[in-house]
């Protein structure tokens, strides 16, 4: 992975941006020191490394506003950070710029139930929204595995999903509104309270934009009433292909679960043997399915998907009798990284989604290339929107292994674009998918992107070596198109 | 009189772009079957760009839930399609038919309009709070840019962060940042069942909408006809009402929905007497309100998009007839028509939020801006991202 040359003028000229930055953020909120600085030396893609030049913790936007825009003036790049638990290298530092860490807004702002919103900060973790609420009967529906850690601010960046974007949205569908500071210090809103932003939708553009347009400083999410009552249903087959079969036919018949979370033999056998979930060991695939709603409803699906599950040939079938099992069930599935770290030293986690008939296909062609690449692949799979996390396994401590690891993760994502997927379904490009944003997009695909980075960035400071593996320089992609005379009027049928 | 270009072909739309963006640039008016061009600034072009002959479904999967139309593809076609597999566009675009008069197809009073004009438009209904917006259904879209350049963004797969989401700039453009030439969106299964509670004389009608938006009932509209409006209706029980009424629509599976409307009748009885309506009063109800249909003829027409506590508040400070939508956070107001269309009472009414006239002779909407003008910062930001995608300014210049 090549990073961009670092410029040697701007660490030249260290100690004087830490000088500027420590007139804006005081005291300990400006990192310089090696060993702390190493704390930030990689986010959740840690086969990454690279100390950042400076870290700086602004506690206000009005610091964040402050340190961009003298960034801006000296020409120094901005990696910005949450809770750095991203998986695709976003928040990578870089040897020339300052990171930017959000972890000190933390206040919860504004909790308005007549309204279904809550307003916070970036630093704020995903799931201390919903602790927030809970007593209220309310919650914030985007549930990433790493909830407990990961900040809405990042969640925002990477346009962040989880177990029950299914039936209740990604990010980008729970989040009215936001205030961000541009790169040149000035800070906007967008959206509030109210549903839709007005105007141009940029509001939608910013999420999922990985650090690259803008810092947030505020955030104003949609919040949602618990269901009454969930169950999950524990659903084994003899096959890949009869699990694929029954989650299309739930689809097919009109029902939208909570969740829908299939995984593969080896999965399973990682999860049961890290906690005991219930899961059977003589299937070849196995669903969690959540059902939620009023009871009358939970009740009258359950049997719906058990006739399903059973009509394409189950072989296991457990249906959750109070909330305690229902957590049980679903122990194995959320533990999925940390049980595959049991039974291997390293694992790559990829991120690709797919047209969910196409599943089979794509795992029989996957065993191929574990074959070919000698390494296993553990599968968990959000079945239900058709977003696929293998697993990679593979000892870095072995030479070349990482990069055998890094090629088998990238033909897996190709095939996933080749049968009508992309890259990442929730995780971002970051710096891990970079270098294949060409398998997806053409030239003048990538171009017509970065013309929406310049609007915001002229001058590519923020967060450069992500997301795209080139930056055009704006100059040169604002340039009018040689209007050489004039083309004849077309050939089009005309009135 | 401008020239109307009609392709049929991406290759085409390719080839009158370039010729518009040649030379002395040409302005191009982008229209697909032209059922809402009372919506925006009226557009004087040099050339009309018709989508309409760029038609046609090119995937449909039902149990995918996706489907891709090239953008001329009208939507009654959209429609009879789903119909047949017992889908929907769930987020329940309106019909221009209520607001402008404009249909074009005369079977199918739902339809009207293009898939193209649907999400540059982004028209969503009663169900928007619930389910989402155009901008939430739409996965993905080929256009060509001002520059002449052919792109895409998105996919078809509803989990998708790979590149910047441009699809959600394109939702809501008025054709303003570049011509697309497909769309792919997301389709949902429709609900076996509708029922919707009436609500009568609520003494309060923000509570009590907000009381319904608020309970664990999934409920999948939530709207208040003030006494003055359900005369309108073509519903029975509301037109004869001789008061307010508040309604809420509840959907799903046949158990679901019975014991949801049981537990919102109990809910909402404090609020005044409850009534409910079966299958047929509850989609012509939710019909009317989505094509804001009561408010036909002439008069001007605002949307306010507001904080949904603050509706019932601000509606008190506008003259005219309105109506909610959105627990509160819609409102629909018509007013008799004014030379300034009452824009600063209007807006000056709104803390947060925004009002788009969408009705209002050409004149009127030339004099007033029909968008909510934005901030300085958010202003220019936005005219720096229209330049990325239409640098001449030749896409419906200043629609918007």
């Amino acid at each position: 992975m090549k990073m961009p040359t670092p410029d040697a003028k701007t660490i030249a000229r260290r100690s004087e941006i830490i000088d500027r930055l420590r007139a804006i953020v005081p005291g300990e909120g400006v990192i310089v020191d090696e060993n702390e600085l190493s704390t930030y030396e990689c986010d959740g893609l840690m086969a990454y490394k690279q100390l950042p030049m400076v870290v700086v913790l602004p506690q206000t936007t009005e610091q964040v506003s402050k340190i961009l825009k003298t960034c801006h003036e000296l020409d120094v790049k901005i990696v910005p950070r949450g809770a750095g638990t991203g998986l695709s290298g976003g928040a990578l530092p870089l040897a020339d710029a300052v990171t930017v860490g959000l972890g000190k807004f933390k206040s919860i702002l504004d909790i308005d139930y007549e309204n279904r919103c809550v307003v916070v900060q970036p630093g704020v973790t995903n799931r201390a929204i919903t602790d927030a609420v809970e007593d209220e009967g309310f919650y914030y529906a985007p549930d990433p595995s790493s909830k407990i850690a990961c900040t809405i601010g990042g969640n925002i960046a990477e346009n962040a999903g989880g177990m029950h974007c299914l039936k209740y949205g990604l990010t980008t569908n729970n989040v009215l509104g936001v205030e961000m500071v541009l790169m040149d210090g000035e800070v906007i809103r967008l959206g509030g309270k109210h549903m839709d932003a007005g105007g141009m939708d940029l509001l939608g553009a910013i999420t999922g934009s990985e650090g690259l347009l803008g810092i947030i400083t505020e955030v104003t999410v949609r919040i949602l009433k618990q269901p009454d009552t969930a169950k999950a249903l524990l659903v084994g087959f003899p096959s890949v292909e009869a699990g694929g079969a029954c989650v299309a036919k739930i689809i097919g018949a009109g029902i939208i679960p909570g969740a829908m979370e299939m995984m593969d033999k080896m999965a399973i056998g990682a999860m049961q043997q890290f906690v005991d979930s219930g899961y059977p060991l003589d299937v070849d695939s196995l669903l969690v399915v959540e059902l939620d709603g009023p009871e009358a409803e939970v009740t009258y699906l359950t049997e719906r998907v058990r006739e399903i599950a059973e009509s394409v040939g189950s072989t296991f079938l457990r249906v959750s009798e109070n909330e305690a099992e229902r957590q049980q069930f679903w122990k194995g599935r959320m533990s999925a990284f940390p049980s595959v770290g049991r039974i291997s030293p390293d694992y790559l986690t990829m991120d690709g989604t797919i047209p969910r008939h196409r599943l089979p296909d794509v795992l029989t062609r996957m065993n191929e290339l574990s074959d070919k690449y000698g390494l296993r692949v553990a599968n968990v799979f959000h079945a239900g929107d058709g977003n696929l996390h293998p697993l990679i396994l593979f000892d870095a401590n072995v030479a070349g292994e990482l990069d055998n690891a890094e090629a088998f993760g990238h033909d897996i994502l190709r095939l996933c674009v080749e049968v009508g997927g992309v890259l990442s379904g929730e995780h971002g490009i970051g710096v891990e998918k970079r270098d294949l944003m060409g398998e997806m997009f053409t030239e003048d695909d990538i171009k017509q992107q970065q013309r929406l980075k310049c609007a915001f960035d002229a001058n590519g400071l923020l967060n450069p070596g992500k997301v795209f593996p080139t930056l055009h320089r704006c100059a040169e992609l604002g340039k009018m198109s040689v209007k050489d005379g004039k083309l004849p009027f077309p050939d089009i049928p005309r009135f | 009189m401008s020239d109307i270009m009609k392709p049929e072909t991406e290759d085409q739309v390719l080839e009158a772009v370039r010729w518009a963006s040649s030379g002395n640039a040409k302005i191009l008016e982008i229209v697909g079957q032209a059922t809402k061009r009372g919506l925006g600034r009226p557009v004087t072009a040099d050339a009309v760009l018709d989508l309409s002959g760029l038609s046609g479904i090119t995937l449909y999967e039902p149990e995918e839930l996706v489907m891709t139309a090239r953008a001329g593809t009208s939507v009654s076609e959209v429609k009879a399609a789903l119909d047949d597999a017992n889908q929907m566009m769930a987020f329940e675009p309106w019909s221009p038919m209520g607001l402008y008069g404009t249909q074009t197809d005369t079977h199918d009073s739902s339809g009207g309009g293009t898939v193209g004009g649907m999400f540059a438009a982004a028209v969503a209904g009663p169900r928007r709070p619930l389910v989402g917006s155009a901008r939430d259904h739409m996965l993905g879209f080929h256009a060509v840019s001002g520059r002449g350049e052919a792109f895409k963004s998105g996919g078809r797969v509803v989990k998708n962060v790979t590149g910047f989401d441009l699809t959600k700039l394109m939702a809501g453009s008025m054709g303003t940042l570049a011509v697309m030439t497909d769309v792919s969106f997301k389709v949902l299964p429709k609900p076996e069942k509708s029922r919707t509670i009436l609500v009568f004389g609520a003494a309060d009608p923000g509570q009590a909408m907000r009381a319904a938006q608020n309970s664990p009932y999934e409920v999948s509209g939530v709207a208040h006809l003030p006494v003055n409006v359900v005369t309108l209706s073509a519903v029975s029980y509301v037109q004869g009402a001789g008061t307010g009424v508040t309604a809420v629509r509840v959907e799903g599976p046949a158990p679901s929905v019975e014991v949801r409307c049981t537990a919102l009748r109990e809910l909402l009885s404090v609020y005044g007497e409850v009534e409910e309506l079966h299958t047929t009063n509850t989609k012509t109800l939710w019909q009317e309100i989505r094509d804001v249909s009561y408010f036909a003829g002439d008069r001007q027409v605002w949307r306010l998009s507001v904080t949904p506590s603050e509706g019932p508040t601000i509606a008190e400070q506008l003259n005219g007839e309105h109506f909610f939508d959105w627990a509160g956070g819609l409102i629909w107001l018509a007013m008799d028509p004014k030379d300034d269309a009452g824009v600063d009472q209007v807006r000056g009414a709104i803390a947060s939020g925004h009002a788009t006239l969408m009705r209002a002779s050409d004149d009127v909407r030339r004099r007033v801006a029909v968008f909510q003008p934005q901030q300085g910062g958010v202003a220019q930001l936005m005219k720096r991202v229209r330049a990325g995608f239409d640098p001449y300014g030749i896409f419906n210049p200043r629609r918007m």
